[in-house]
């Protein structure tokens, strides 16, 4: 992950499932671009039109739940969001975007502090969110130290690869 | 060696090398590892940048045909064809359109997802496996991909929230209508990143077919597994079937639980899921109003044999509401044979339903039933998200088959015992 990620933000509420990032008839796409034309449309038809390249995700609790379809944050990458910050992710999520390198953070106490257009600086090292419009900082959960070795060598592909030559 | 181990742990320690406590990170073996017609294509794609070359063990990896076949459109003919050339050059397993059946329905029949196994799908509601007394957890298709390579994954050890159902379990509640429930008083977000773990009583006397029902949801609390304590219908069901040998995993005594329920079975009616959630539980006679188009079932939910036998039980000698569409999908041809054979297939085209080849149909908006803004849809499958079966401006409810039914011919939303009164001798023997 780049050290500090400074984007614009789209806001979204609870339980934002992946029905709802990538619905379920644009399955038959796999490339990102192709599926960021669809991302979001069934509950915000101005995200893919809008969407700029860098801006940030904000969700509330239990962000990504329902299928484990890797499309979601595929579509999210596609869609040049720079990355995903909620109160707390689904599980299936949570792994998807580590493996295709769409940064996330969960950050328990930003929902309600920030609006649709704030930009949010990140600071990867330390986990701290600063909405740079309202000056108020958060902090956000680390990742497991086996994670974050999992993120910084390059995802789970490349630990696959090591794994198999016996080095991991 | 630790005597305080959950299901989760227990299985995971059998196949690990690292620490087993819940919230650590393990690198765990698999038994199984599976991928649908929408999830292997990215899988082969990363499986090809990992370079393994081989799967680590072609028996115990498949890919599954079952989402948008038989093949809806060109795309969906595109993906199934890369699945079944990828399968055939690896040697995994695979199944023609004509034999393949919904992929949670058919991989337990097939005894290829047995007690104390630690499986891993592309697929979310992978965790209906855990009805057997495995782990079985869904994944996306890089992990999937991992899995077909080396033949391990890593998880995170879940804490383990523990459901006990006691009480005498009338015959109108079904495994969905427990489910349904549950997720209603912890919510979508109830079980995240953890396992529900169930057994009490009264889970002796609920069918293989309804315990397949309930793992299934489990996903819909946001868990990983949801896994039934083995009892003996469960080692019936797998020994009968088992592709392999198989061991079973029980907790220990000591198990510590994050969170323990309990649930009297003799105090619930039947319930319904509302738009947009799965938690927006409600009981079925409490409703209100509501006008179904649509009635759909089947689905990896509930498309097995006491599904059908209960919805053939209800539709006998009645008819579907005239302005109601009813789509019947049995989940795997074992059932559809079946349901051939007791003569269901017979009641339910009697009662003006259609009925459609093992798929996933409309559950996820795919195919052969989808919504028009407007219309409602009353439906045994899983999920009620906006737009999940159709059109943004459609609704799902989430119902048992016998409210489903019931619902089909009253043409809206009730408590089946409306229909049918309070003499549940009908299901009898089912």
């Amino acid at each position: 992950m780049e050290e500090t990620i400074t984007g614009s933000v789209w806001v979204y509420g609870d339980n934002v499932d992946t029905d709802a990032i990538i619905p379920a008839r644009h399955l038959t796409m796999v490339e990102p671009k192709d599926l960021a034309r669809h991302c979001m449309e069934d509950i915000d038809e101005s995200f893919a039109t809008d969407v700029k390249p860098g801006d940030i995700v904000v969700g509330g609790a239990n962000f990504g739940c329902g299928s484990s379809r890797e499309h979601a944050p595929l579509a999210l990458l596609g869609s040049g969001v720079a990355a995903v910050v909620a109160t707390s992710f689904a599980r299936i999520f949570y792994r998807n975007a580590i493996n295709v390198g769409l940064p996330i953070l969960e950050c328990p106490d930003l929902a309600g502090h920030v609006k649709r257009g704030n930009v949010l600086r990140i600071d990867v090292d330390s986990g701290i969110v600063k909405n740079e419009t309202t000056g108020e900082e958060f902090a956000s959960e680390p990742f497991p130290p086996f994670l974050m070795d999992l993120i910084n060598s390059g995802g789970l592909v490349e630990y696959a690869k090591r794994r198999l030559r016996g080095e991991a | 060696m630790a005597t305080e181990f959950t299901m989760a742990e227990a299985i995971i320690a059998r196949r690990t090398e690292d620490r087993v406590k819940a919230g650590a990170i393990c690198r765990s073996k698999v038994d199984f590892a599976f991928a649908n017609d929408i999830t292997a294509p990215p899988a082969i794609k990363e499986f090809g940048r990992i370079g393994a070359g081989r799967i680590f063990d072609p028996a115990r990896a498949a890919i599954v045909a079952d989402h948008f076949t038989p093949n809806k459109d060109i795309a969906s003919a595109n993906q199934v064809k890369t699945g079944r050339g990828f399968a055939k050059k690896m040697g995994m397993r695979f199944w023609e359109t004509g034999r393949c059946g919904v992929e949670h329905a058919m991989l337990p029949e097939q005894g290829l997802v047995l007690p104390g196994d630690l499986v891993v799908g592309a697929d979310s509601h992978t965790c209906t496996g855990g009805a057997l007394g495995a782990l079985a957890t869904g994944m996306g298709s890089t992990d999937l991909a991992v899995a077909w390579a080396l033949g391990e994954v890593w998880v995170r050890i879940p804490e383990t929230l523990r459901v006990d159902y006691v009480g005498s379990r009338s015959p109108w509640i079904t495994g969905k209508d427990l489910v349904l429930d549950l997720i209603g008083r912890i919510g979508v977000g109830g079980a995240r990143y953890m396992a529900l773990e169930i057994g009490g009583d009264a889970i002796a006397d609920l069918p293989m077919d309804d315990r397949f029902t309930f793992a299934n949801m489990a996903i819909e609390a946001g868990g990983k597994a949801g896994i039934f304590v083995p009892d003996d219908k469960t080692l019936a069901y797998a020994s009968a079937r088992a592709a392999r040998p198989f061991e079973p995993v029980y907790p220990d005594a000591g198990a510590r639980y994050a969170k323990r329920m309990e649930i009297d079975v003799g105090a619930l009616d039947p319930v319904v899921a509302l738009p947009h959630l799965p938690d927006k539980v409600k009981k079925a006679g409490e409703v209100g109003d509501m006008r179904i188009d649509q009635v759909f079932i089947g689905s990896c939910t509930n498309g097995r044999l006491r599904d059908m036998a209960l919805a053939a039980a209800v539709l006998k000698g009645r008819k579907a509401h005239p302005d109601v569409r009813l789509i019947v999908i049995p989940a795997s041809y074992e059932v559809y044979h079946e349901c051939m054979r007791r003569g269901y297939i017979q009641t339910f085209l009697d009662a003006e339903a259609v009925v459609a080849t093992p798929s996933c149909g409309p559950c996820l908006g795919g195919h052969l039933g989808i919504l028009a803004a407007g219309e409602r849809c009353l439906s045994t499958s899983n999920r009620n998200f906006v737009g999940r079966m159709g059109s943004t401006g459609s609704e799902v409810v989430l119902a048992s088959p016998i409210a489903a039914a019931a619902g089909a011919v009253l043409g809206r939303i009730a408590d089946p015992r409306e229909l049918l009164g309070d003499d549940p001798a009908i299901f009898e023997g089912i």
